[in-house]
């Protein structure tokens, strides 16, 4: 990021260019992901059976003149393209609808909501990196193939429990549950890391700087993390994704009242204009989460 | 490492073995309530006891080891047969059809696969019969797991594209459907069935995933998603420890095919 800002301040202008245009790219890349998704949630939503049904349908008690005013005042009155318009427009202004499950302005489910999930997958990300980054460093560091072995099969056994159960066993051990994320994502980042780091160890200037005695840490530190830093920080970017979709079973059974939580109730309650926000925005946040981490790694080797 | 492959498949043969023969090994159909029974502890004739509703929980997960395990590879072969359809086809053609489906992947690959599965799920209806909901679980899996797979795909068939022996195949005057039948499609084979044997894991993971939020497979018909459900009603103070035995078994078929694909994957 730091080569980044600094390219972007002035100083050479080839690399200043080429990041601006980077830069640009990702952000054009953003734009249309998100149109898409956006076209695609609306098309869901117009689509979807039950769109335009209204439950006072089922009520008995009204006459059928009044049912055929309920089903006239509910009837889909636009057509997909026009649907569409209707919900970027709304979305330009910021806007984002009204929960028809918990008659509440998505917006402010939202900003009640995401400090609960932020705090989880910040939590759990910690977790997963300290843990998983710190064991694969040291099973590439260490000469004896105990660490590598124990945390591989760790990880093994952890990779093939579904992100429910890991959830349900945390709720039955009363353990912390925002830590169930970290335990979800661990695997995945001791096992990618494990093999970029052993990949970034086997090259040539490392056994080099080892040959002329350089310590353990110092060739680490100074020659291995480098080597495998911009693919560590596609990881990362990637691993925030993983950390929305394993905080959707957690806060579902955890009873935690976050982002995931929401998602899962209006699913049940299938309130799709709630769910498919939720998805647009979670979306945009692991896209920035991506382009971040991609331009973080400009520069390097 | 060649005997835990050996092991693994063995265990898998046998898993597969047992959950095909369910109608004959179960000891009472999976939605047979013994009313007298229910939430019994392990005995002779239930031997893994009876859930609260008194249905003999042995054949509940036999039958649903057949469900996740034979549903779950007839879902990765679909992904598998549309991502190497859509990443065949953009690699092949490259130009404008190219970049859209890379858009489109891209697309599919930002969206957390929980929040694309229960989105799209959210929009089919819920309260549908078991039957119905076993096929909109399996081909929703299907349908939205292809996009890393396609991207891999992609990739090879441009490479091929490029490669002498498809110049040489086109200077000798091969047309398209000739040049993708006889010198892509052969060439593409493992990969494909790397991206198959990659998917069924996952897709079993997702659908016990699927099935412990209520998304899954519907009651009566069980899968081990709709099992492993029973765990929420797990307590320490009443332990039953046999209400593992779906995760346990869940575990150790996911493990065997770890093992098998790694042992692949090192071999390759």
């Amino acid at each position: 990021m730091a080569d980044l800002a600094l390219s972007l301040a002035g100083g050479e202008p080839r690399p200043a260019r080429a990041a601006v245009r980077k830069l640009a790219r990702h952000l054009a890349r953003i734009l249309v992901v998100v149109l898409l998704g956006g076209f695609l949630g609306a098309t869901l939503v117009r689509v979807a059976p039950g769109y335009g049904v209204d439950a006072r349908e089922l009520d008995s008690r009204l006459s059928a003149e009044s049912l055929r005013a309920v089903r006239r005042a509910a009837a889909p009155r636009e057509g997909l393209l026009p649907f569409y318009l209707h919900f970027c427009e709304r979305l330009l202004h910021g806007d984002l609808g009204e929960s028809r499950l918990l008659h509440m302005p998505v917006r402010q489910l939202v900003a009640e909501r995401f400090p609960e999930t932020a705090k989880s997958v910040g939590l759990g990300l910690a977790l997963a990196w300290t843990a998983g980054l710190g064991l694969a460093a040291a099973a590439v560091m260490t000469c004896a193939g105990g660490v590598d072995l124990l945390a591989g099969l760790l990880a093994s056994v952890l990779v093939c429990i579904p992100a429910a159960v890991l959830a349900l066993l945390f709720v039955i051990m009363q353990a912390p549950e925002r830590l169930a994320i970290g335990l979800i994502l661990f695997p995945k980042v001791f096992q990618y890391a494990r093999n970029l780091l052993a990949d970034a160890a086997a090259r040539p200037h490392v056994l080099a700087a080892r040959a002329r005695g350089a310590a353990g840490v110092r060739v680490f530190l100074r020659h291995i993390l480098p080597g495998a830093a911009p693919q560590l920080l596609a990881l990362g970017g990637v691993s925030v994704s993983m950390a929305f979709a394993a905080a959707i079973p957690v806060e579902a059974l955890c009873d935690l009242p976050g982002i995931g939580q929401l998602a899962w109730q209006a699913a049940m309650g299938r309130d799709l204009a709630l769910l498919v926000d939720l998805t647009m925005i979670v979306t945009l946040l692991t896209l920035l989460a991506n382009s971040a981490a991609d331009l973080a790694g400009l520069g390097r080797p | 490492m060649k005997t835990m492959r050996a092991v693994a498949l063995v265990f898998l043969a046998a898993v597969l073995a047992a959950s095909i023969a369910a109608n004959w090994i179960a000891p009472a159909s999976y939605a047979r309530q013994f009313r007298d029974q229910p939430d019994a502890a392990p005995s002779a004739q239930h031997l893994l006891g009876t859930d609260d509703l008194g249905r003999d929980r042995f054949s509940r997960l036999l039958y649903g080891t057949r469900i996740s395990l034979l549903l779950a590879p007839a879902a990765a072969l679909m992904s598998t047969v549309l991502a190497g359809a859509i990443g065949g086809a953009a690699g092949f053609a490259g130009g404008w059809i190219e970049v859209c489906v890379t858009a489109a992947t891209d697309l599919f690959l930002s969206l957390p696969w929980l929040f694309l599965l229960i989105t799209v799920r959210a929009c089919l209806p819920l309260n549908v019969s078991p039957v119905v909901s076993v096929a909109i679980t399996f081909v929703l899996l299907g349908c939205l797991g292809w996009a890393a797979a396609a991207r891999v795909v992609c990739a090879d068939v441009r490479s091929f594209r490029n490669s002498d022996f498809v110049l040489l195949a086109r200077a000798s005057g091969a047309g398209g459907a000739r040049l993708l039948m006889r010198h892509l499609v052969p060439n593409l084979a493992p990969v494909l069935a790397a991206q198959f044997w990659i998917s069924i894991p996952v897709f079993i993971l997702t659908e016990a995933n699927l099935g412990i939020l209520g998304l899954g497979v519907a009651e009566p018909l069980p899968s081990w998603g709709s099992l492993l459900r029973e765990l929420e009603s797990f307590s320490a103070y009443s332990a039953q420890p046999w209400l593992f035995a779906p995760l346990l078994l869940l575990v150790l078929t996911v493990s065997s095919f770890q093992i098998v694909l790694h042992n692949e994957e090192v071999a390759g």
